[in-house]
C-alpha cells in the first residue's frame, strides 16, 4: 500500500500541467485535424508547434526563475518583465554605440545585460533576504519604476536594433531549420538541467522553502539561498530581454515583456508547484509555459475576438485548474471506485473484514 | 484569608487516540487565591486548562463553578462563564491601540464610540496600574505591558477565574516583578488565579497553594509554604526521596587530564543563557540536567551556535577556533539533533534520503554534489544499521513515525562523523523500544571515542547513559555532579538548593 502511495506521489506533479495541455491539443485537434502539421518555408519549419515553441521562449525561461523564487522564498517575483526591459535596454546601448556591429558585440552585449540582470536580481534579493521585505512588496518597486529606467537607458522611444546577427538571432539562421530563439530556450534548458546536475541547487532551494530553521542548523544559509534565487532570476530575465529584443528588432521599453510576470506565475501553478515553496518541479513549469502559450494560441485560433481574449483565458484556466484539481481528481476516483466495486461500502462485506 | 471555593474539578478524564492524558484529576481554586499548577511535559497541564476553557470536552468527571455544574463548550463559552485566559504567546493585535484591543470584539454595536472606549479603557488601566495610554499602539509597548492588557482584557470580562499559562516566560526580572504586582492587585479582588510557569523560584514566590500533576495523574494539592522545593521536584519528576537507593550505578569513567574535545569559556547566547563553561572529553557522555525551561537547550544551542553567540571563547582540541555558524561548528565535527525534531530537525516534505544525506552534503559544499548512487548507498546502510522503518528511500519523511524520523536525523549526523555529538531530547515522544536503542548507540559510540552531551527530560535516563551532570537551574549552571554517586537525590537536591544561596 505505502508503494502505490509514492508512485502516485512521483507521478502527480506533472499530471497537471500534462493534463491540462494534453485537453487544450484535443480541443485544437476538434477545430482541425491539421494541427500538428508542419511546412518549410524558406528552408525553415513552420506551423503550430513551431510557433509555440517560438512564441513561448521568454516564458519558459522566466518560469524556470520563477520556480526557483518561489520555491526558495515562497513569494513571487512580479518585476521580471521590467528587469528584462532594463537588460536588454542596455544590450541594445551597447549595440547601437558599438558602430561595426560582430557577433563578439552582441556576445559582449549580451554578457553585460547578463550582469545588469544580476544586479537587479541582487536589488531584489538584498531586500528579501537580508531585510525580509516580502517578495511581492520587494520586487514591486522595479515593476513600477523599471520601464522608466529602461525608458532612460533607451534615450528615446523605441530605438531600432537593425543589423544582420540581431535578426538571425531573433528569426532564423539560414541554413538552420529551427528559428534561434527555440534553440536558444533549449540551450537554457540544458544549462539549467547541468547546473541541477552538478550543484545542490536543488536541495539547498527545497531545504529552505520547506523548513529555513532546519536548514540552518544543517549548515545552510537561507538567506544566502533565497538571493542567489533572485541572482538567477536576473539571468533568466536578461536571458528572455535578450531574445524578445532580438525578436522584435526594437526597444520598446513600454511593451517588452509586459505582464510577462503574470504567466511565468501561473506557469509555476499549472506545472504543479506550490506558490508556497518548498518542493519544485522545473520540467512542470516548463510544460506549464508551453501550455500558456498553446491556450493563446487556441484562443486566436478559435477566433475569439481580441477584445475578449483575456476574459476567455481567465474562464478557461479557472476551468482547466478545477478540471485537474486533486479534489477533483480524488472525487472521481471514488465515483470510479464506487461503479467498479459497489460490494465495499456494503455494510456486510464490512462485517466480513 | 478566603476559603470560599469558586471552582471544582472532580474526577477528570481525557483520553486522546492511544493516550490518556487525564485520569482522574481534581482541582479546586478559591476565591482570591494564586494557585500553581505543576508538573513536566506531557504532564496534563495543557490538557486540564484545555478542558476548563472549552478547547477540550472531558470523557468524564464533572466542573463547578460558584456551586454551579458548568460544561464550557468553546473559549467563548468558558469566557462568559468568567473563565479568563492569558497564554504565553499573546494573542492580541499589535498594530491597533491599547483600548481597541482590550474591548475588540466584544462590542454589539456595529458603531464603535471612541471616545467612550478610550475613557472606560483609561479606567481600567489606571485601576490596575498599567502604565500605558488606551490611543497608544500595542506593538510599542513592552511585552510586559502587552502581557499585562492582555490580562486587562480578560479581567474585564468580569473574569472570576483567571489562568495565566506561562505569562514570565519571554519577561525579565523586573517585568516579572510588576506582573507579579497585578497578580496580587487581582487577588485582593477576589479573582481565582490559575499560575502555570516553569519557573520554581516565581512559584514560591507568589503562589499560596500549588497541585502537581504528573503523567495524567493528580500527585496531589499542597500549601505552598508546607512543601519544601525539593518535595516539589520530586513529584514533579516522579521518585519518592527514598526508593532513589533501587538505581543503578553508572561505572565512572576515567576523567582524564588529556586535551578536551570541546572547551567552553564564559559563552553565552542570544537566547538568554547566562554565560557558563563547560568542557568534554575523548568518549565522555555528560548531560544537562534541569527542568524544562532551566536553560539546558539553550546551552547546547550556544556551543552549536544555534542561537546567536553574544560571548565567550571555545576551544576545539585544545585549538581556540570561531564558531559562529552552524556550519563553523560542523566544519569543527560537531553534530546538533534538535530538541524541537518537526520545527528544527526534519525537513518534512523531502525524503529520507535527501534528509538522511543533508549535513554530509552540506558539508562537502554547494559544488560537490553526492551523486545519487552514493545517497542511495548512504540511505540504505543507515536505514539497516539503525533499523529505521520506512517504505524506501525516496518517502518522503513526514510519513514516517516520530521514532523513525527521528533516527533519520540522528543517521544524518553519524554520517557527517563527528567528533563531538549533541542530542537534545532524542528520545522525546518515541516509542519505548526505540528509546533503549537511542540509549545503547550512545553509549557505543562513547565506547568507539565519540564525545556527547545528552539531555532528557527523563532523570533516570540520563543517569544511565551520562557520567557527568551539568545542572541548570533558570538558565544558569548551579552545579555539576559526577561519578559513582550520581544520583536522581543529587540532581533533585541541587536543582532545589541551587541559586537560592
Amino acid at each position: 500500500m505505502p508503494r502505490l502511495k509514492t508512485q502516485v506521489n512521483r507521478s502527480s506533479h506533472l499530471f497537471l500541467p500534462l493534463s491540462v495541455l494534453a485537453i487544450l491539443i484535443i480541443i485544437n485537434l476538434i477545430k482541425g485535424a491539421d494541427y500538428f502539421k508542419i511546412t518549410i518555408v524558406n528552408g525553415a519549419f513552420y506551423g503550430n508547434i513551431p510557433n509555440i515553441l517560438f512564441g513561448a521562449s521568454e516564458l519558459v525561461i522566466l518560469s524556470i526563475g520563477m520556480t526557483l523564487v518561489t520555491a526558495a522564498s515562497r513569494g513571487q517575483d512580479i518585476s521580471i518583465g521590467e528587469s528584462g526591459a532594463i537588460s536588454s535596454a542596455i544590450f541594445v546601448q551597447y549595440v547601437l554605440r558599438s558602430g561595426n556591429v560582430t557577433l563578439g558585440t552582441i556576445l559582449v552585449g549580451f554578457l553585460i545585460s547578463c550582469v545588469a540582470g544580476m544586479i537587479i536580481g541582487a536589488f531584489n534579493g538584498t531586500l528579501v533576504s537580508f531585510f525580509n521585505v516580502q517578495p511581492m512588496v520587494a520586487t514591486l518597486i522595479l515593476f513600477l519604476g523599471g520601464r522608466s529606467i529602461a525608458f532612460i537607458i533607451d534615450g528615446k522611444v523605441s530605438p531600432i536594433l537593425a543589423n544582420e546577427i540581431s535578426n538571425r538571432i531573433g528569426t532564423v539562421i539560414p541554413g538552420v531549420p529551427i528559428h534561434t530563439p527555440i534553440i536558444l530556450t533549449a540551450v537554457f534548458i540544458a544549462v539549467v538541467a547541468v547546473v541541477l546536475k552538478t550543484t545542490n541547487l536543488r536541495l539547498y532551494v527545497e531545504a529552505v522553502g520547506i523548513n529555513p530553521n532546519a536548514a540552518r542548523l544543517n549548515g545552510i544559509n537561507p538567506k544566502k539561498v533565497i538571493f542567489l534565487t533572485f541572482l538567477i532570476m536576473g539571468i533568466c530575465a536578461a536571458v528572455a530581454g535578450f531574445i524578445a529584443v532580438n525578436k522584435a528588432g526594437r526597444h520598446d521599453s513600454v511593451n517588452l515583456l509586459k505582464f510577462i510576470m503574470m504567466d511565468a506565475i501561473l506557469a509555476v501553478a499549472l506545472g504543479g508547484n506550490s506558490l508556497a515553496g518548498g518542493k519544485f518541479s522545473i520540467t512542470g513549469s516548463v510544460i506549464g509555459a508551453y501550455t500558456i502559450e498553446v491556450l493563446n494560441r487556441t484562443l486566436l485560433r478559435l477566433e475569439v475576438n481580441p477584445e475578449a481574449i483575456k476574459v476567455f483565458k481567465a474562464v478557461f484556466i479557472i476551468v482547466l485548474m478545477i478540471i485537474a484539481a486533486p479534489e477533483v481528481r480524488v472525487f472521481a476516483k471514488r465515483v470510479l471506485d464506487k461503479v467498479k466495486r459497489p460490494s465495499r461500502t456494503t455494510p456486510y462485506a464490512r462485517q466480513v473484514d | 484569608m478566603q476559603s470560599e471555593i469558586i471552582l471544582k474539578m472532580e474526577g477528570i478524564c481525557k483520553s486522546f487516540p492511544g493516550v490518556r492524558a487525564l485520569h482522574n484529576v481534581d482541582f479546586t481554586l478559591r476565591k482570591g487565591e494564586i494557585h500553581a499548577l505543576m508538573g513536566e511535559n506531557g504532564a496534563g497541564k495543557s490538557t486540564l486548562i484545555k478542558i476548563l476553557t472549552g478547547v477540550y470536552q472531558r470523557d468524564a468527571g464533572k466542573i463547578d463553578l460558584e456551586g454551579r455544574p458548568v460544561h464550557p463548550r468553546s473559549p467563548q463559552d468558558a469566557q462568559n462563564m468568567g473563565i479568563g485566559t492569558v497564554f504565553q504567546e499573546i494573542a492580541l493585535c499589535p498594530n491597533l491601540t491599547v483600548a481597541e484591543n482590550i474591548f475588540i470584539g466584544r462590542s454589539r454595536d456595529n458603531f464603535v464610540h471612541w471616545k467612550k472606549m478610550n475613557a472606560k479603557a483609561a479606567e481600567i488601566l489606571d485601576s490596575l496600574g498599567i502604565p500605558a495610554s488606551p490611543t497608544q499602539e500595542l506593538a510599542s509597548c513592552s511585552i510586559a505591558v502587552q502581557q499585562m492588557i492582555a490580562i486587562a482584557r480578560a479581567v474585564d470580562m468580569d473574569c472570576k477565574i483567571l489562568i495565566l499559562d506561562e505569562p514570565t516566560s519571554s519577561l525579565d526580572e523586573d517585568e516579572v516583578q510588576k506582573l507579579f504586582a497585578l497578580m496580587r492587585q487581582l487577588k485582593d479582588r477576589g479573582v481565582g488565579i490559575i499560575f502555570i510557569t516553569h519557573f520554581i523560584d516565581q512559584v514560591y514566590e507568589i503562589s499560596d497553594r500549588i497541585t502537581v500533576l504528573r503523567n495524567g495523574e493528580l500527585i496531589g494539592e499542597y500549601e505552598t509554604s508546607a512543601l519544601p522545593q525539593i518535595e516539589l521536584i520530586s513529584k514533579m519528576m516522579g521518585k519518592a526521596l527514598s526508593d532513589v537507593s533501587a538505581m543503578k550505578k553508572q561505572e565512572l569513567r576515567k576523567s582524564d587530564d588529556s586535551v578536551p574535545v570541546f572547551e567552553a569559556v564564559n559563552l553565552s547566547s542570544a537566547a538568554g543563557v547566562k554565560p557558563f563553561d563547560f568542557t568534554i572529553h575523548k568518549g565522555e557522555v555528560n548531560g544537562f540536567a534541569g527542568l524544562l525551561g532551566s536553560g539546558r537547550s539553550e546551552s547546547v544551542r550556544a556551543i552549536f551556535a544555534a542561537d546567536k553567540v553574544t560571548s565567550g571563547e571555545v576551544k576545539v582540541n585544545g585549538k581556540r577556533v570561531k564558531i559562529k555558524s552552524p556550519l563553523n561548528a560542523m566544519k569543527q565535527g560537531i553534530g546538533y539533533l534538535p530538541e524541537d525534531r518537526k520545527g528544527d530537525g526534519i525537513i518534512d516534505e523531502l525524503s529520507v534520503r535527501d534528509n538522511l544525506i543533508l549535513a554530509l552534503q552540506v558539508m562537502k559544499g554547494f559544488f560537490r554534489p553526492l551523486s545519487r548512487k552514493q545517497a542511495e548507498e548512504f540511505a540504505e546502510e543507515f536505514i539497516e544499521k539503525l533499523d529505521i522503518k520506512t517504505p524506501s528511500t525516496s518517502t518522503p519523511i513526514k510519513s514516517l513515525s516520530g521514532g523513525n524520523q527521528q533516527k533519520v536525523v540522528l543517521a544524518r549526523w553519524l554520517l557527517t562523523h563527528p567528533n563531538y555529538l549533541i542530542l537534545d531530547e532524542p528520545t522525546r515522544g518515541i516509542d519505548v523500544g526505540t528509546k533503549v536503542e537511542i540509549q545503547k548507540l550512545v553509549l557505543a559510540l562513547a565506547e568507539a571515542g565519540m564525545s556527547l552531551t545528552f539531555i532528557s527530560s527523563e532523570i533516570d535516563e540520563m543517569l544511565r547513559v551520562c557520567s557527568r551532570l551539568i545542572v541548570m537551574k533558570d538558565r544558569e549552571i548551579v552545579g555539576e555532579l559526577s561519578g559513582l554517586n550520581l544520583s536522581e537525590q543529587d540532581v533533585m537536591h541541587m536543582i532545589a538548593q541551587g541559586g537560592q544561596s
